[in-house]
């Protein structure tokens, strides 16, 4: 009797583990697809020298490129990047060293609301603030949108990258008589750096895959134009409209600059990863 | 020496001047997250001024006869959203549980990365590979057939489309998934280790513990991490723009083309001409954004309150 009893409740046992390893499975389905047709149907665009070298032509005209996409999203995310992370990293440094404070809570609140703001909400604001008044598109209103995604990663990564610092650290900067400023400035946030790095890259990283708060910000040029008080191309605005046309040689550019993208987008991650475990390495040695 | 006491008493009560710098530079993300509100609402105004509350109920969409409501958008939204969760969540529960387990660590290491992964990856592409890829599969081999021989039920009757509300739902499903099995993970970690160890002392199988033992203590923060990913979902623009076939209709079958909050924006706004149109999708813009700001402080509260319980 007990013996049939415990029979059955193995056999659900192992049911069950099979159950949630396959759904783990069906999980990562999604993953391999996506990007096994990112690269088969991106490559014969992206394969081309052209595709990085020229703008876009007319469809028929061969030797079309994302060159001014490219460059478009490196100014923009760089635009961002200098907007958001000296800031994000001082309001990091403040959550961290000032943690118990009401303040801190509420920055905190703020951010952690902020980081799940729907994007196409920022793109509006940064229309309103911006382009409403000039009357036209501009890079610089699609980099403060991004700023305005990337503050709130920068500010929580760098939160907990200084967090992760023993407070032997400080102590000890404290006791030789250093200022609060020097000790955290000084001492903690070098030692935090790599994690402070990570979370810009990954900041980086969602900014450049952004789309909708460049579409009535950045608006997007099928020209070159590397100036950033005029509209501004970036490889996801080409590959949401050339998607959604029904040329296949637009088409074909849009997965290649997908492509781009996923690679792009990637490699940073990739890279943020081997500096984070760096990162857990050193302050293992602190 | 009580001069050096003295002396360092006072300097304790000078103001920590790094401090007070620092606060004013972190001003910068709540003044953003007011400043957002703000500006929308005051964007919105001629539309929220000339529709009143009737905006939110009814559902004809005219710039002709600059007429709005914004219920079909509403309906399109949560209605995406939930099928999301209703396929994500068991998944991403499983992908915690894996992700929790002690040993087999490199299967572990292997799962979480390329959930990491899942992550990065720009909603764009989700939205290219949704339309050439996606669409087309989930036609032939589920709408079709399901709406062949289920089609007296309501919500599958009608002839089925590529682009629909159940194709949206299914990429939102893969979007919201990373997000999903992250929380879940770092809840469940926040079980103590002492009630998985006492139920397998006493006995229990693996399943037993974590069924009985592991998910209850969780539930609260599951439950977080459920929300946390409704408000991924309900904001998510352009993969959902791309394959939801944008039409300003509550349809009767999720097979039907729809439309959602934050895809008729990135269609419409810079085409809405005049005073009321814009007006009208950027108050669309801010009932997007006051419940996904709802739900993601509910979901917070939530999350915070397992682990802080937990410890």
């Amino acid at each position: 009797m007990i013996r049939g009893r415990n029979h059955w409740r193995r056999f659900k046992n192992t049911a069950a583990i099979s159950a949630i390893y396959a759904l783990t499975g069906i999980a990562l389905v999604p993953l391999a697809l996506v990007l096994w047709y990112t690269i088969a149907k991106g490559f014969p665009a992206a394969s081309h020298l052209d595709f990085y070298l020229n703008v876009e032509r007319p469809v028929g005209i061969a030797g079309a490129g994302v060159a001014h996409a490219i460059a478009g999203t490196a100014i923009m995310v760089g635009l961002a990047s200098l907007l958001a992370i000296p800031v994000g990293v001082v309001s990091g440094v403040h959550l961290a060293e000032y943690a118990a404070g009401r303040w801190a809570s509420w920055v905190r609140l703020a951010s952690d609301v902020l980081v799940g703001a729907p994007s196409i909400a920022i793109g509006l604001f940064a229309y309103v603030l911006l382009v409403a008044p000039q009357h036209h598109f501009s890079g610089l209103s699609g980099a403060i949108a991004l700023a305005v995604l990337m503050l709130p990663v920068v500010i929580r990564t760098t939160e907990g990258a200084v967090g992760l610092i023993p407070s032997s650290l400080r102590e000890s900067g404290l006791a030789l008589g250093l200022p609060r400023w020097r000790v955290a400035l000084q001492l903690v946030l070098p030692a935090a750096a790599p994690g402070v790095i990570t979370g810009a890259l990954l900041a980086i990283a969602r900014a450049a895959g952004e789309t909708a708060p460049l579409l009535f910000t950045g608006f997007g040029n099928r020209f070159w134009n590397l100036d950033p008080s005029q509209p501004m191309a970036a490889l996801p605005l080409v590959v949401f409209h050339d998607a959604l046309t029904p040329y296949p040689a637009l088409q074909e550019q849009a997965w290649g600059a997908a492509l781009v993208l996923v690679v792009l987008v990637l490699v940073i991650n990739l890279a943020s990863r081997w500096v984070l475990r760096r990162q857990i390495r050193l302050a293992g040695q602190l | 020496m009580i001069g050096a006491i003295r002396l360092r008493a006072g300097m304790r009560r000078r103001p920590d001047r790094f401090r007070l710098v620092t606060a004013a530079i972190s001003v910068a993300s709540p003044a953003v997250l007011v400043a957002i509100v703000v500006v929308l609402y005051q964007e919105a105004a001629p539309a929220v001024t000339s529709f009143g509350a009737r905006f939110l109920v009814t559902s004809s969409w005219n710039p002709v006869t600059v007429n709005f409501g914004a219920l079909p958008f509403i309906y399109g939204t949560v209605v995406t959203s939930a099928i999301a969760i209703a396929i994500a969540l068991p998944v991403g529960i499983a992908v915690a549980m894996v992700l929790t387990e002690p040993g087999a660590a490199g299967v572990r290491g292997a799962v979480g990365t390329g959930i990491e992964l899942l992550a990065a990856i720009p909603s764009v592409v989700y939205g290219i590979w949704a339309l050439y890829v996606l669409a087309p599969f989930l036609y032939v081999h589920v709408e079709a057939p399901l709406s062949a021989r289920l089609g007296f039920i309501g919500f599958l009757s009608g002839p089925p489309r590529q682009t629909s509300l159940f194709t949206a739902s299914v990429v939102l499903a893969v979007m919201i998934l990373p997000t999903l099995s992250a929380v879940s993970r770092d809840v469940v970690r926040a079980v103590p280790k002492g009630l998985r160890e006492s139920s397998i002392a006493l006995g229990a199988t693996w399943w037993e513990t974590n069924r009985k033992v592991i998910l209850p203590a969780a539930r609260a923060g599951i439950f977080g991490a459920t929300v946390l990913a409704l408000g991924r979902a309900l904001g998510e623009t352009i993969a959902v723009t791309m394959v939801i076939g944008n039409r300003p209709e509550i349809p009767a079958s999720i097979f039907s083309p729809g439309y959602t909050l934050a895809s008729v924006i990135a269609n419409e706004f810079t085409e809405a001409t005049g005073q009321i149109y814009p007006a009208a999708l950027v108050e669309l813009g801010l009932v997007l954004i006051l419940v996904t700001f709802t739900v993601n402080i509910a979901a917070l509260l939530l999350v915070r309150r397992t682990a802080a319980r937990s410890t």
